[in-house]
């Protein structure tokens, strides 16, 4: 048994159009026993970023903590807000420093980045365990699920979506593929990131 | 093997621990009591590995107290939680890790709300209404999580059930684990920590 899928959960990040959305199961689990329905994956790292952090739940909560640190430190010392671009390089290199003892975890982060002329362009982003950047086009999944996401996200996704209508898209890939995963599930939630407001939705699963 | 459970309810949260404490197949003692009282409102139950479990009880439970020594206030649940679970986490990456599962079960005497925490040796966390640990969890787990049929919306564990309710709810846990689990446990500790602090009750 990996230990990446010890306590099992997953995360999907996805483009829309000036939008970006994140979602994550709400399942906590020891192997096959279920600890709780509601174990939050998904993290605002500041006004336009999030971050999500499927893989062994100990590291979930000591990354969470982690990058809450580097992120503060980073708005202090450099008196500005820090880009989700350079966030993505931060995750990347805090991961990567434990080379040859890991955090068990695959973050996923999307947001919104601001571009020369003042708008603000979607951006995603994933890794793997020791920090191995993936920026794509359209998605992004991780987590116990992450096969059975990519099918369904290939599926659903088209370019240029609207906030609601990402919000759905996202929101059926992820409750979908996990209903075909046994370790993810039991309850979801999902954050659409627009330029003037996060929309946050807590979705009711099967919970078997 | 040692069983825990735990259940909040309306202002309070009720910790139960097995009292045996075992080595290989024999039993050594039958009356060891393993929830530690860390401050006036929290309440901290161990199982695990023989020897961490004491030794890290021991730790945790005298910078707790040093704490509310030097700020003259003791760390409020949330906060106390964290701080255990980081001391368990940071363990895990260490030359000899502690081996020891909690539940931690406090009541917030600035917010009035009970909580209870369900951390295991690795570190991981989750606050949770209802927890067990060891071999208990497979029954009572299943049992706290069912559904009365018959009265719609009434469940067999309850957050808003006053002390009576909640011991009774626990009782059935107890029972279950008589009935079904092979090798049972003869006698449990059972504390209790609300408004006015922590004390223990006979079941």
């Amino acid at each position: 048994m990996s230990i990446m899928e010890y306590n099992g959960g997953s995360v999907i990040a996805m483009v829309g159009k000036e939008c970006v959305a994140i979602a994550s199961d709400l399942r906590l689990g020891n192997q096959a026993l279920g600890i709780s329905s509601n174990f939050q994956k998904i993290f605002q790292m500041t006004d336009r970023i999030f971050l999500g952090l499927p893989g062994l739940a100990t590291d979930v909560t000591t990354l969470k903590e982690t990058f809450r640190f580097r992120v503060n430190m980073y708005t202090i010392k450099e008196e500005r807000e820090l880009e989700p671009e350079t966030f993505a390089h931060m995750v990347s290199s805090a991961l990567y420093e434990r080379r040859f003892g890991p955090y068990f975890i695959e973050p996923v982060m999307c947001g919104l980045q601001k571009t020369h002329d003042g708008s603000y362009k979607p951006f995603i982003a994933a890794t793997d365990l020791i920090g191995c950047l993936n920026f794509a086009k359209d998605f992004v999944v991780a987590g116990t699920a992450s096969s059975k996401l990519f099918g369904v996200a290939e599926g659903l996704w088209e370019p240029d979506l609207e906030p609601e209508d990402l919000f759905e898209t996202c929101a059926q890939t992820l409750l979908n593929a996990v209903d075909r995963d046994a370790y993810s599930g039991w309850g979801a939630e999902v954050y659409v990131l627009t330029k003037d407001k996060v929309i946050k939705r807590t979705l009711k699963g099967r919970m078997d | 093997m040692d069983i825990s459970f735990a259940l909040t309810g309306k202002g309070y949260v009720i910790l139960a621990s097995d009292t045996t404490a075992a080595r290989s197949i024999v039993k050594m003692k039958v009356d060891e009591d393993k929830i530690k009282v860390l401050s006036p409102h929290l309440l901290m139950a161990y199982s695990g590995e023989p020897g961490d479990t004491v030794q890290f009880a021991e730790y945790i439970e005298r910078n707790i107290r040093l704490y509310q020594i030097r700020n003259t206030y003791a760390l409020r649940p949330p906060s106390a939680a964290s701080w255990i679970r980081r001391t368990l986490a940071d363990s895990l990456r260490s030359r000899k890790p502690y081996a020891v599962n909690l539940l931690i079960g406090g009541y917030d005497t600035s917010t009035h709300q009970p909580h209870l925490y369900w951390v295991d040796y690795l570190g991981t966390m989750s606050e949770v209404p209802f927890a067990a640990h060891g071999y208990g969890a497979y029954f009572a787990l299943s049992l706290l999580d069912r559904e009365d049929g018959l009265m719609s919306g009434s469940s067999y564990h309850d957050p808003e059930a006053p002390l009576e309710e909640g011991l009774k709810t626990l009782r059935r846990c107890l029972d279950e684990v008589a009935k079904r689990l092979v090798v049972t446990p003869e006698k449990y500790k059972v504390k209790v920590v609300d408004k006015d602090g922590v004390r223990e009750i006979e079941i």
